[in-house]
């Protein structure tokens, strides 16, 4: 008699923890406020990604396309996959001296791993991370960019 | 070889073979199990790894300290932060700095949620490995909320690299406190959703009750720690026994179950989210004032030695040796992982049990492959 009465009571219990979780879900099926879902294609025009999101290396450049760049290649030494290469050239200044200047600095986003010792270790704070997150391209050679803009310069005083 | 391996793991003479993975859902990852059944019954499961090894104890040896914690990273990638701070709790022990009390409180901090936002994707993962595809979405409808609060302070979501020899990264952000007071308040509201929606579930207590049953003295001769080896009453939380970072001045329990099987492997998770959240409680609202790096060397030579640190990662014990001969690259790195010794209890325990059975108990030791492999 008593293993009739478990029998049943199992089942009744059973009934029951489903009957808790479906009204879990059900509470959620009918109260729309609840949603957490992104539409994420469709929401990119109001999408904000926190200041410090690691996204793209770039390089910062002001109005008058300069940038903070020295060349020192300490980014170049930091990173550990290497994905940052610095290629200096020595240049004339006005008054005569020859310098040592950046001439092409070169980024892998194929190879980075967004570890951030580039810009933690940078001297000059010439680099920062983007918020760019849709990285994907058709052609890998896009995956290589030039960080310092065309024809751009040394800010002064850096 | 192969073919060797298989038939010295059999002692059927007509055994049913069957792969599971490396491309399974309910792997997690790329393990292959090599199972033989009779009829529905395992009789030895194979583990076979190395799919996504990447040598990463070797590529230690050619790489700065500094630059070694984003490799660490990526061998249990979701306690990213506490092998991070494995790494560096072991380098400044070696190099004899003085790290703030600021650094360490918030690098415990850190730890915890990382630590719940493991279990959280457990929670989910294993609901969905057992048919409760609801769990997943509700896992990672609070997880998210974590990796917000990771995304705005260190910038990355699970791939942190937060700490560095000598402190952090960057200071937190000033929304932090704010943020992680409204997950808490806002986890421990809805907590009571796991259970009614798994825990009590009829289906779920049946196919995990008394499956898997690991006793504590195998749990201590296999070496399984972590939650998995604390369900089984082997008191093996590091955090505990021996403390690191800011873990000797709060007060939590260590959880322990006696039953040591997979249901109770699970509740270890359920309620380690709770300790965890006791935790952060006592630390985020006295997070003490102060630098949040120390200034460091340009280059990191550790002094000619060996060097180790344990933590306790979201899995069980992290263990890291480094020995050093003076070099700016250490000479051996070595990372002893919960994962791949863990691993090594699932055919001890999944004998004699059904095929459907091993979902159960593999989804509860709670993988994570490229931590077994590195």
């Amino acid at each position: 008699m008593n293993s009739v009465v478990q029998y049943f009571k199992g089942i009744a219990d059973g009934i029951w923890s489903l009957l808790k979780g479906m009204s879990v879900t059900n509470r959620y099926f009918f109260s729309p406020g609840k949603i957490v879902t992104q539409k994420y294609p469709n929401n990119r025009k109001d999408l904000v990604m926190f200041d410090r999101f690691k996204g793209d290396l770039i390089m910062p450049h002001d109005e008058k396309n300069e940038h903070k760049c020295t060349g020192c290649g300490i980014c170049q030494i930091n990173c550990p996959n290497g994905s940052i290469e610095v290629i200096s050239k020595t240049i004339t200044t006005e008054d005569g001296k020859t310098r040592k200047a950046i001439d092409k600095h070169i980024y892998h986003l194929g190879k980075c791993t967004f570890c951030a010792l580039c810009v933690k270790s940078c001297p000059s704070d010439a680099l920062a991370f983007s918020q760019e997150f849709e990285h994907a391209v058709f052609n890998k050679e896009l995956l290589t960019k030039q960080l310092n803009k065309p024809g751009s310069q040394i800010m002064k005083g850096v | 070889m192969e073919e060797q391996v298989l038939n010295t793991a059999i002692n059927e003479d007509e055994p049913y073979l069957i792969n599971m993975g490396p491309q399974h859902p309910s792997t997690h990852g790329v393990l292959r199990l090599v199972v033989s059944l009779k009829g529905e019954t395992v009789k030895n499961v194979v583990p076979h790894i190395g799919y996504i090894h990447r040598g990463i104890e070797k590529m230690c040896e050619s790489l700065t300290y500094p630059q070694i914690i984003h490799l660490t990273d990526r061998m249990d990638y979701l306690s990213a932060h506490i092998n991070n701070e494995a790494v560096c709790l072991n380098v400044e022990k070696a190099l004899e700095i003085e790290i703030p009390e600021r650094v360490k409180v918030i690098r415990t901090i850190m730890a915890e949620l990382t630590r719940i936002q493991s279990h959280q994707l457990f929670w989910a993962s294993y609901g969905m490995d057992l048919g409760g595809q609801t769990c997943y979405f509700y896992g990672l409808r609070d997880r998210e909320k974590v990796l917000d609060i990771f995304e705005e302070t260190t910038g990355g979501r699970m791939i942190v690299s937060y700490s560095c020899p000598g402190g952090l990264m960057y200071d937190i952000h000033p929304n932090f406190q704010k943020r992680v007071n409204d997950f808490i308040k806002y986890f421990r509201s809805i907590l009571w959703e796991y259970d009614a929606i798994l825990t009590g579930n009829v289906i779920f207590r049946e196919r995990t009750i008394g499956i898997g049953k690991l006793s504590l003295e195998d749990a201590v001769s296999y070496g399984v720690t972590g939650p998995s080896g604390r369900a089984s009453g082997f008191s093996c939380d590091i955090r505990k026994h021996d403390p690191y970072s800011a873990y000797d001045r709060v007060k939590f329990n260590e959880v322990l179950f006696t039953e040591g099987d997979t249901y109770h492997r699970y509740l270890a998770r359920i309620e380690e989210m709770k300790e965890s959240m006791n935790i952060i409680e006592q630390l985020i609202d006295n997070i003490p004032e102060g630098p949040y790096t120390v200034k460091m060397k340009p280059v990191l030579k550790l002094p000619e030695g060996e060097y180790f640190q344990k933590v306790e990662t979201a899995r069980g014990e992290l263990d890291v040796f480094i020995v050093s001969d003076g070099n700016k690259y250490p000479f051996r790195m070595k990372f002893r992982s919960p994962n791949f010794v863990n691993l090594g209890v699932l055919n001890h325990i999944s004998k004699e049990f059904k095929i459907a059975d091993l979902v159960a108990i593999a989804g509860s030791l709670d993988f994570v492959i490229p931590d077994i492999d590195r």
